[in-house]
């Protein structure tokens, strides 16, 4: 076992993505991710890590170069944020349908206009449908964990898809917290050597990303689409094994005094550390509150997450993006087309909140629950709020 | 060709045999097909040039046509063609 150690969670996320022996590194500075690229480079430059680090031009060629080094059999990685996510977008559903199993961390940051540097989860959410697995973390820990877990659910034969570890900017990527990196020799037990489905080489050519016209781009998006949603059992039993050799838990959707809850309140990343502390409170007022964390975004966990809703009366989903115009926030109506055809359902509430790095204290949380309660008639039910917004 | 269901696509759909795109005939979305006047082809191998298919041939006598598994119809051969020896002509 590692010992356990101070860190900046960027720092640690760089260590953890070097002891997955990448091959390969192709990443742009942005704020704030930038110290995950500048660590990784450092470790490159000492000789500690013995890979590939391409200073790249761009986002959009720092997504080309790791594409292209996958393709050629590399483990490879890169790490972005906000408008840099948003200018890799166009290659981020090739690299999907390329089955390459690239690894990406994202600072999560919000993205311009106006320009602010700060987390929330507008950069992702437009990515969701670009065939990525995304997980989300909530603290540095899971930061290390999901990173190195990633690389081993990529990899997996029956995957082969590009993943995506969320880290909330700043919130998570700046902090200073206590991590356990495991040892190399315990890396290396659990992250066999990348071997690819497919690879460029002259001896054996093969045309990776071809042309497809009418007449098969329908059977190669179904095919996309069994692939990410086949993943998950992959995923269930990395996570087992991950929890068997480190003790550390991962599901796809976290619980908290859930169990005999009446209300539940859901969050997606760090927001979770400071809900889970508004639940305490509430108890102690005995309030029958829970917490549930949504850890898996892509591919959606359905069975997981109505078995965690159980009977709860109302939930109240938050989200740091919005979808302007449309149903509220992009987890608020996932999850409510996830509950459509259930029989017995809770009412449920959408909170958009945290918007540009807006602080949510554990106050507001605890408000947020009060207010829903107070809700008797469910006159609000079904609706969205932009929390703490001035009128 | 049998298209393959979305089960039988290899992953990544990578194409595994070099040169396998011939097997797929392009000359299926042409809805004109160019026709020779071989009294007025003076044999100059234009067409031969201009075809962005690379699909126009020349036979042992000289004379020129396209090899219809991959003509598009496109009809540059015919635009270039100075002496006027190639027609397009509609697809039943």
């Amino acid at each position: 076992m590692g010992k356990r150690v101070g860190l900046e969670v960027t720092v640690a996320v760089a260590e953890a993505v070097a002891l997955c022996r990448i091959d390969m590194a192709g990443v742009y500075p942005i704020t704030p991710q930038s110290h995950i690229a500048e660590h990784l480079s450092n470790l490159v430059a000492d000789g500690v890590l013995d890979a590939e680090f391409v200073t790249v031009e761009s986002e959009h060629s720092a997504m080309s170069a790791v594409i292209g080094a996958s393709a050629a059999g590399a483990r490879s990685y890169t790490a972005t944020a906000s408008q840099g996510l948003l200018l890799m977008n166009e290659l981020l559903p090739i690299a999907s349908a390329m089955r390459l199993p690239i690894c990406m961390a994202i600072a999560n940051r919000a993205v311009s206009g106006p320009l602010n540097i700060l987390n929330d989860h507008t950069d992702i959410m437009p990515q969701r449908d670009t065939g990525w697995i995304a997980v989300f973390a909530e603290n540095g820990q899971e930061a290390v964990d999901l990173s190195i877990q990633a690389f081993k659910i990529a990899e997996h034969k029956d995957v082969m898809l590009p993943v995506c570890v969320n880290i909330d900017g700043f919130q998570l990527t700046h902090m200073v917290e206590p991590v356990e990196l495991p040892t190399q020799e315990e890396v290396d037990r659990f992250l066999p050597p990348f071997t690819p489905h497919a690879t460029l080489h002259p001896a054996r050519p093969v045309t990776m990303g071809a042309f497809a016209m009418s007449d098969y781009f329908a059977e190669i998006m179904k095919a996309k689409d069994e692939a990410i949603k086949n993943s998950k059992p992959v995923i269930l039993d990395i996570w087992t094994e991950w929890e068997r050799m480190f003790g550390r838990s991962y599901k796809p959707v976290e619980t908290y005094r859930s169990e005999d809850a009446d209300i539940l309140m859901l969050t997606m990343g760090s927001m979770g550390e400071t809900a889970r502390l508004a639940v305490d409170e509430l108890r102690e007022r005995g309030v029958r509150a829970g917490l549930l964390k949504l850890r898996l975004w892509r591919p959606f966990p359905f069975e997981e997450l109505k078995a965690a809703i159980g009977g709860a009366k109302k939930l109240i989903v938050t989200d740091r993006a919005i979808s302007f115009g449309g149903p509220g926030g992009p987890v608020f109506s996932e999850v409510k087309s996830a509950l459509y055809a259930q029989k017995q359902r809770p009412i449920i509430y959408n909170y958009i909140f945290g918007l540009g790095g807006r602080d949510v204290q554990v106050k507001e949380f605890v408000a947020m629950f009060d207010k829903v309660i107070s809700d008797v008639d469910n006159k609000m039910a079904d609706t969205y709020e932009f929390w703490g917004v001035r009128e | 060709m049998t298209l393959k269901t979305w089960r039988e696509l290899p992953i990544g759909c990578v194409v595994s045999e070099p040169g396998s795109a011939s097997e797929y005939h392009t000359g299926s979305w042409r809805s004109q097909r160019p026709i020779w006047d071989n009294a007025k082809c003076i044999k100059c191998g234009i067409c031969y040039i201009f075809c962005p298919e690379g699909c126009v041939q020349q036979s042992e006598d000289g004379f020129y046509a396209a090899n219809l598994d991959y003509c598009k119809g496109c009809g540059i051969c015919a635009h270039e063609c100075w002496p006027r020896a190639i027609k397009m002509v509609e697809e039943d």
